[in-house]
């Protein structure tokens, strides 16, 4: 493994390095406003660098390691890559895979269109140019600033006005490594158009044993009226570095549901931003953390109640076993004009072992006055009433605890979309907690 | 089948049981009973095996072997059985797979073949008319949002299904209202045979009246401070339990 490590600073300067390296092709062969875009987000980055444990928003998120390692860019697939199968292969749905961030196949049906961004913006700019880092605002966002700036390819996704489609469409992101420490920034843009109906499930797939950076960056609009079920499951690596970022506008009346499950990596930090941006929309953010070994696992959400009427329904569940640590930092916004809002936010936390640590926070920022917000946090440990009461029917020790974790998280796999999903959820999730290195002497 | 020995258990530092005798042979109803704070749910909770509770001095016997020397899912294996008086909810869990998983459990350590689903089925529904339950009660997750006497019923339908050597109920009747009590008796006296033995405790006589027992013990202050036959019970009913504090009373001067 060729990992330099440096200064903090020359981490920093070695994106900037990497990125004049790789100019000349990044600028082929793609609109003047596209390599603009590029430019202006690693201006952004050279000013802002990667936060720090100072900025409130990255309190209990120490960089560090990430900061000083210097990456290379992922290769662009040859189309021979081997690439792993899993239990998502066998799901009944529309598949699309990426590697190492570029679309390896694209499709169309009815109602439905999956092309490569490159091909979209060369043969609709202006879609593009209109939607393209509307929602993932890089501004102050050092991941989201690199992402843009490397943005060489990726997904759009777009679902026609008024089509239901009746298959799930599954996006399958894989990484190869091929022996180096690579960073990868997948890109997807989903556009969902007015009434249209889709379940969408997101996947991060890569090698254990390996380092890497997964940066990726979700904008998805939801046109008048539409019904999205969204589902993002991270099962990265184990020493993967997954930044994973999910911007979302909400038009009118619109509904959509968000499931963040985190399952792999070593440093995740999730970010799930909804503005709801038309009267009467209505959100709901589902999120399952589960965390073993040394893995951190932050959670940064925002729902932003920008017109009247609209509800947001936020659950956040984690579970944590061996030394890992998680937060979860959930803010909503109410703007002045955003009367008559129904906001809940609920975040729940089991930890399995002693040395397990949860930060959560809270933070509701509120302008309007007609309102009805409200927010709670719980931490606790398995019942053990609940234990004994198992084990006083014969069912073992062991067993009544992976019971007992299970239906904890139940709450939010058992909402997940396709169902088809749900066992094998539960079924990866046990198998996590049950690998020794998550078992706590 | 049960023998209970000069038993000490204390909670923390405090002393509950200061040694209790007790002999229950198969085919025999145990009635337990004494006023509140007197150690007869922490009794049913030590035979249990509760690791709330320290056995500091005693043993019980179970069948001949050292009971307190089994973890709980072993005590359940070999036939012991819990009726809890206050019933743990568990979301997220149906009361069906909760059973099922707990006779699979118990079969499979008496060499016996698991049941499948629909064998499972035949048989809970059978146990389910005998008690007189909802059977919506089933699919829902194990006591959640059950009303008490839908708690204590389905304490009973888990004792139908799992068919113990021994059971133990805990204030089973407490919050009861006539009809669930009738039911919750005709349930018990369904399951009493010549091979199982049952330790009933109470705080009143009203079970009493559905369910004879063949001994009736009074504890106070942690010891079995009396036994009798069912005559006991209605005496007390008379009586009240004012006369243990007394006597309790007295037993405290003569020691200090």
């Amino acid at each position: 493994m060729n990992t330099a490590v440096t200064g903090t600073a020359t981490g920093q300067e070695s994106w900037l390095a990497l990125f004049a390296e790789r100019e000349r092709e990044l600028a082929n062969e793609c609109p003047w406003w596209v390599h603009g875009l590029r430019r202006t987000a690693l201006a952004r980055f050279a000013e802002i660098g990667f936060p720090t444990t100072k900025i409130e928003e990255w309190r209990y998120t120490n960089l560090a390691p990430l900061t000083r390692t210097v990456f290379t860019a992922a290769r662009r697939p040859t189309g021979h890559e081997q690439l792993p199968e899993t239990w998502l292969d066998g799901l009944d749905a529309i598949v699309v895979r990426t590697v190492n961030g570029y679309p390896i196949s694209g499709l169309g049906q009815r109602g439905l269109a999956i092309r490569s961004l490159r091909q979209a913006w060369q043969e609709q700019p202006e879609l593009v140019q209109n939607h393209l880092a509307r929602y993932a605002s890089f501004d102050r966002h050092a991941f989201v600033a690199l992402n843009t700036a490397f943005c060489e390819d990726g997904l759009l996704v777009e679902i026609a006005p008024g089509a239901v489609l009746d298959k799930p469409v599954l996006l399958l992101h894989h990484l190869t490594p091929g022996g180096e420490t690579v960073a990868s920034h997948p890109r997807v843009l989903v556009l969902a158009g007015a009434n249209s109906q889709a379940n969408i499930v997101e996947a991060w797939l890569g090698p254990d044993s390996a380092v890497y950076l997964r940066n990726s960056v979700t904008e998805l609009v939801t046109g008048e009226g539409a019904v999205l079920e969204y589902v993002r499951l991270e099962m990265e690596g184990d020493q993967a570095y997954h930044f994973g970022a999910f911007h979302a506008r909400q038009g009118r009346s619109s509904t959509l549901a968000v499931h963040t499950i985190l399952l792999g990596g070593n440093l995740v930090r999730s970010e799930v931003g909804v503005v709801l941006d038309g009267e009467g929309a209505s959100a709901t953010l589902n999120g399952l953390y589960v965390g073993k070994g040394r893995q951190h696992m932050d959670n940064y959400t925002t729902l932003d109640h920008a017109r009247p009427h609209a509800t947001s329904l936020e659950l956040y569940k984690g579970i944590l076993d061996g030394h890992s640590e998680a937060v979860f930092h959930g803010r909503i916004i109410v703007r002045p004009e955003a009367q008559k809002t129904d906001a809940i936010q609920r975040n729940k936390n089991l930890l399995l072992s002693r040395d397990a640590v949860i930060n959560t926070k809270p933070q509701l920022e509120i302008y309007a006055d007609d309102v009805r917000c409200t927010h709670g946090a719980t931490v606790g440990q398995v019942d053990a009433d609940a234990v004994f009461y198992l084990r006083s029917r014969g069912i073992g020790h062991q067993e009544a605890r992976r019971l007992l974790t299970l239906a904890f998280a139940q709450e939010i796999t058992d909402r997940v979309q396709p169902p088809a999903l749900r066992e094998h959820l539960a079924e990866e999730l046990l198998k996590r907690l049950d690998d020794p290195v998550g078992v706590t002497p | 089948m049960l023998e209970i020995r000069n038993l000490h258990a204390k909670a923390g530092e405090k002393l509950i049981l200061r040694g209790v005798n007790l002999k229950v042979g198969a085919g025999e109803v145990h009635a337990i009973m004494g006023p509140n704070g007197s150690g007869k749910s922490t009794l049913a909770q030590v035979i249990a095996g509760r690791d709330l509770y320290e056995v500091t001095e005693g043993e019980i016997l179970y069948e001949g072997r050292n009971l307190l020397e089994l973890s709980p899912e072993e005590r359940a294996r070999e036939g012991i059985f819990l009726a809890f008086q206050y019933p743990v909810e568990i979301p997220g869990v149906s009361n069906l797979y909760f059973l099922r998983t707990a006779l699979n459990a118990i079969r499979k350590h008496r060499g016996l073949e698991e049941l499948d689903v629909m064998d499972f089925m035949e048989l809970v529904r059978e146990r389910v008319k005998l008690l007189g339950m909802n059977e919506a009660l089933l699919e829902r997750p194990v006591n959640e949002g059950f009303s008490g006497g839908e708690k204590k019923r389905n304490e009973i339908l888990q004792m139908a299904v799992l068919e113990p050597r021994l059971a133990i109920l805990d204030e089973t009747d407490s919050g009861l209202d006539i009809d669930a009590l009738k039911a919750v008796a005709a349930g018990i006296n369904a399951m009493r045979s010549p091979e199982r033995a049952m330790i009933v405790v109470t705080h009143y006589q009203r079970l009493l009246e559905y369910v004879e027992p063949d001994f009736v013990h009074v504890m106070a202050d942690g010891r079995i401070v009396r036994s009798g036959d069912k005559e006991l019970a209605r005496e007390l009913e008379r009586q009240g339990y004012a006369w243990l504090e007394e006597e309790a009373a007295l037993a405290q001067e003569n020691r200090s």
